[in-house]
C-alpha cells in the first residue's frame, strides 16, 4: 500500500495517560510517529496534539477513528492536504569563532532566524518555519560544524475561519461522536 | 458523609445495583475485602484463578445484560485477569474489573506485587483508571459503570492503591456522569436509513447478517419484523447465534469458517448484505477480498470505528441496532423474494451441512443434539473454544434469544466453565449447560471447586476426544496429518469431578447419552458428564484458511445423513 504523510490534529482533555493512549494506537499498527507536539489549547483543561505520521490512507483513517474513541478525545481530524500552515521550532548549536561568526549571522538573517546565545566557540540559532525551511538552514550551516540540534514536533492549523475544530468557549456538552464522519 | 475508600467502592457497587462479584483477594485488596461483610447485598464468589473471575463476570454480563464485576489483587492477581479482560473487550461484554495496587508511596518502585496494570490493559479495555485519591472514587465508579454498559459495551478497569482504600473522603454518589466527550450515537442518521430502505426495496437477493449487536441491544423483535416484512433471509455470526430463531423459515444458520454451506453460498450470491451489529471478523468473512462480491453493503453498528474497517461499506448507519431497525422498519416496504428464498432452500437441500452419521460410534454432534432434545432448546449453552464450540453452535437449535454464550473474538480456551458459572449465577432459574472439550476444560478446571463451594448448578458436558481437536483437524487437513503436540492424555474427569464434590458420569455409547443428560437435569446441583467421543471427528463444513466463503469443504463421508435441515419446526415466538 502506498504510504503518504498525514497530519492529525486532536483536541483532548488534559489528563494523565492520554498521550500514552493515543500513542499506543499508532504503536499497535507499527506506525512510526514522525513528530508529535502537545500543548494547551484555547480552552482550559484541553490540549491540542499534532501528530505527523507516514502510512497508507485507509489505515490512517482507521487509526483516526480509534483515536476518536479514546474517552478523553473531543475530536481528531486528518488535516492533510487541507489549506494548512505547519511550523516547527529548532535550536541549532553551531561552531563559530570571531573569524566566521559574521558570515553565520548573515545566513541567520536571510532565514529570519535569531541567534539566542553566543559563546567563544559556538552560537545557538533559533529558527521557526516549516520543515523545508529548517532543513535548508540546517544544510547551509552544516559546513560550520553542528554541535547539537533540537527540533520540536510540527504544529499545524488550517487557514481561515473554517478550521477542523470549532473554537469553543467551554467543553462541548453534546458532541455527537462519529455520526458526522460516518455519514459523510 | 465521610467514608473510607473501601466503603466508597462498596457503596458505589450497591448504587449500581451490583449483586455479585467474582474475585480473589490479596494483600493490596485487604481493606476492600474487610469492608465487604458490611454489604451483605454484595455476594462475593471466591474463584480459584483470576482468569476465572473475569470470565465469570463476562458470562454473567452476557447472560443478564448487566455489567459484570470482578476483583483481583495487585501484581499476579491483576495480570491473571488480563486474558479475561481481553476476551470481554473483543466480544464487547460490559465489565468492571477492580484491581488492588501497592500503596501510593510504593508505586513505580518495583514494590512487592506491583505491576503497571493500567499500562498493561490500555489496549484491551474500553477505558481504565488509576485512582490516586479517595475523593475521586465516586466519580470514577459512576463513569466506569456508565462506560462499560453504554455504547459499544466493554471492560473498564480501576486500579486501586491500598492506601486509597484506607483514606477517608466524602461520599456523594453522582447522579450523572461528567463525560462531555463521550456520547455514543444511538439514533441512526435519517438520510442513511432512508437510503438503506431504498436499497432494500431495490434488491433482488438481500441477505441479513446478524451479529451480537442484536443481542446486546435486545433488538430481537425489530429484527424479526424487518425479516418478515421484507422477506429477507438471515444468517448469523458465531456470536450472533440465538439472536434470531433458527427454526424460522428464513433462518439459514451461521456463516463463516464453520458456517452452513448454504449460508456461505448465500453471502456469495447476494446482491445486498444488511450487516447488523457485527464487525466482519475474518472468521465470518473468510477471504475478505472475495467477500460478497456481488453485493452492496449496509452496515449498522454503534461503533463508528467498525465502519469500513474490514470491508467496504455502501451505506453505513452508526447507531444502536434496536433504534435503527425501529426506524428502518417504518420505511422498508413490504416485499417478497420468492425466487431468492427458493434458491436458498434448494441449496439447503443440496448441501446439507449438519450431518450425524449412523452407526455405533459416539459422535460429538450426536451428544450436542441430544442435549438439545432433552433441554427442548430451553437451556443457555456456554462453550469453551475448539471443535466442541463449533458443534455446540451448529447442532443445538437456538430458538430462544441470548441462549448461546461463547468466546468469539479472542477464542479463549478455558472460557466455558467459568463463564457458565457466571451465567448460572446471573440466571439461577435457567438451565445452563457448559459444553466443553477436554483440552479447553483443563485450562480452567479448578473452577469446579468454586462451583462446588458456591453450589452453582451448572451442567457440564465434556466432549472428550483426547486431542486439542481443532488444531488436530488443521494438522490433518493442512499439515499432512502430523499430529505435533495435539494428543492429550486427559484425566478421568469423573473422578476429578467427584473429588471436587460434583457428581459425574461417564458415557461411551449412544444409547447412554439421553439418559445421562436426563439424570444430569434431574440433579438439583452441578453435574458433569464425561462423553468419550470419536477422537478424530472433524468439524464440517469448513472454509479453509485463506479461501473464500464460496470455497467451502463439506463433510466428505459417503454414509452421511442429514438431520437438522430436512425438517422444520414451527416458528417460535420470541
Amino acid at each position: 500500500m502506498a504510504t503518504t504523510k498525514h497530519i492529525l490534529v486532536a483536541l483532548v482533555e488534559d489528563k494523565p495517560g492520554v498521550l500514552n493512549r493515543m500513542a499506543s494506537l499508532f504503536r499497535r499498527r507499527g506506525f512510526n510517529i514522525e513528530s508529535i507536539a502537545v500543548g494547551h489549547s484555547e480552552m482550559p483543561n484541553m490540549s491540542r496534539m499534532t501528530f505527523v505520521i507516514n502510512g497508507p490512507a485507509t489505515v490512517v483513517e482507521q487509526v483516526r477513528k480509534q483515536l476518536d474513541k479514546v474517552v478523553e478525545t473531543v475530536k481528531v481530524s486528518d488535516i492533510t492536504g487541507d489549506n494548512v500552515i505547519t511550523r516547527e521550532l529548532a535550536f541549532i548549536k553551531v561552531k563559530a569563532n570571531s573569524a566566521n561568526r559574521s558570515e553565520l549571522i548573515q545566513i541567520v538573517d536571510i532565514f529570519r532566524a535569531n541567534i539566542v546565545d553566543v559563546a567563544p566557540d559556538s552560537v545557538i540559532i533559533e529558527a521557526t518555519g516549516d520543515e523545508d525551511k529548517i532543513n535548508s538552514l540546517f544544510n547551509l550551516v552544516r559546513g560550520f560544524g553542528i554541535k547539537e540540534i533540537s527540533r520540536t514536533g510540527r504544529i499545524a492549523m488550517t487557514r481561515g475561519g473554517a478550521g477542523p475544530l470549532p473554537v469553543m468557549k467551554k467543553p462541548p456538552k453534546t458532541q455527537a461522536k462519529g455520526q458526522k464522519k460516518a455519514t459523510k | 458523609m465521610k467514608m473510607t475508600g473501601a466503603q466508597i467502592i462498596c457503596e458505589s457497587l450497591v448504587k449500581e445495583g451490583v449483586e455479585v462479584i467474582f474475585g480473589i483477594l490479596g494483600g493490596a485488596l485487604l481493606p476492600l475485602y474487610d469492608a465487604l461483610p458490611h454489604y451483605p447485598q454484595l455476594r462475593h464468589i471466591l474463584v480459584r484463578h483470576e482468569q476465572g473471575a473475569a470470565h465469570a463476570a463476562d458470562g454473567y454480563a452476557r447472560a443478564t445484560g448487566k455489567v459484570g464485576v470482578c476483583f483481583a489483587t495487585s501484581g499476579p492477581g491483576a495480570t491473571n485477569l488480563v486474558t479475561g479482560i481481553a476476551n470481554a473487550h473483543l466480544d464487547s461484554a460490559p465489565m468492571v474489573a477492580i484491581t488492588g495496587q501497592v500503596a501510593r508511596p510504593f508505586i513505580g518502585k518495583d514494590a512487592f506485587q506491583e505491576v503497571d496494570i493500567t499500562g498493561i490493559t490500555l489496549p484491551i479495555t474500553k477505558h481504565n483508571y488509576l485512582a490516586m485519591d479517595a475523593d475521586s472514587l465516586p466519580g470514577i465508579m459512576k463513569e466506569a459503570f456508565y462506560l462499560a454498559g453504554t455504547g459499544r459495551p466493554g471492560p473498564v478497569l480501576i486500579d486501586l492503591p491500598r492506601d486509597v482504600q484506607q483514606e477517608s473522603a466524602e461520599f456523594n454518589y453522582p447522579n450523572k456522569v461528567d463525560l462531555p466527550q463521550y456520547k455514543p450515537t444511538l439514533q441512526g442518521h435519517p438520510a442513511q436509513i432512508k437510503k438503506a430502505a431504498k436499497l432494500i426495496g431495490e434488491s433482488q437477493r438481500p441477505l441479513i447478517i446478524a451479529g451480537r449487536g442484536v443481542i446486546i441491544s435486545k433488538a430481537y423483535t425489530e429484527l424479526k419484523e424487518l425479516v418478515e416484512k421484507a422477506q429477507i433471509p438471515v444468517v448469523t455470526t458465531l456470536l450472533g447465534t440465538s439472536c434470531f430463531p433458527e427454526s424460522h423459515a428464513l433462518s439459514y444458520g451461521m456463516l463463516g469458517m464453520h458456517g452452513m454451506a448454504y449460508a456461505n453460498m448465500a453471502v456469495d450470491a447476494a446482491d445486498l448484505i444488511i450487516a447488523i451489529g457485527m464487525r466482519f471478523d475474518d472468521r465470518a468473512t473468510a477471504k475478505v477480498s472475495a467477500f460478497a462480491p456481488h453485493a452492496n453493503i449496509i452496515h449498522i453498528d454503534i461503533d463508528p470505528a467498525e465502519i469500513g474497517k474490514n470491508v467496504r461499506v455502501d451505506v453505513p448507519i452508526v447507531g444502536d441496532v434496536k433504534a435503527v431497525l425501529g426506524e428502518l422498519n417504518k420505511l422498508a416496504d413490504k416485499s417478497e423474494h420468492i425466487n431468492w428464498v427458493r434458491k436458498l432452500d434448494e441449496w439447503r437441500k443440496e448441501h446439507p451441512s449438519l450431518i450425524i452419521r449412523d452407526g455405533e460410534s459416539l459422535l460429538p454432534q450426536y451428544v450436542v443434539r441430544q442435549i438439545y432434545e432433552v433441554t427442548k432448546g430451553e437451556a443457555i449453552i456456554v462453550t469453551g473454544v475448539g471443535q466442541h464450540q463449533m458443534w455446540a453452535a451448529q447442532y443445538y437449535w437456538y430458538d430462544k434469544p441470548n441462549t448461546f454464550i461463547s468466546s468469539g473474538g479472542l477464542g479463549t480456551m478455558g472460557f466455558g466453565l467459568p463463564a457458565a458459572m457466571g451465567a448460572k449465577v446471573g440466571c439461577p432459574d435457567k438451565t445452563v449447560w457448559c459444553i466443553d472439550g477436554d483440552g479447553s476444560l483443563q485450562m480452567t478446571i479448578q473452577e469446579l471447586a468454586t462451583i462446588a463451594q458456591e453450589k452453582i448448578g451448572v451442567k457440564i458436558a465434556v466432549l472428550r476426544n483426547t486431542y486439542l481437536g481443532m488444531v488436530r483437524q488443521w494438522q490433518e487437513l493442512f499439515y499432512g496429518k502430523r499430529y505435533v503436540a495435539t494428543p492429550l492424555s486427559s484425566p478421568d474427569f469423573v473422578k476429578i469431578s467427584e473429588a471436587y464434590g460434583i457428581p459425574a458420569l461417564r458415557v461411551e455409547r449412544r444409547e447412554e447419552v439421553s439418559p445421562a443428560i436426563q439424570k444430569a437435569m434431574a440433579e438439583p446441583g452441578a453435574f458433569l458428564i464425561d462423553f468419550i467421543v470419536e477422537p478424530e471427528e472433524n468439524v464440517y463444513p469448513m472454509v479453509p484458511p485463506g479461501a473464500a466463503l464460496a470455497e467451502v469443504l463439506e463433510e466428505p463421508r459417503k454414509e452421511a445423513k442429514a438431520v437438522k435441515d430436512s425438517a422444520k419446526l414451527p416458528v417460535s415466538n420470541i
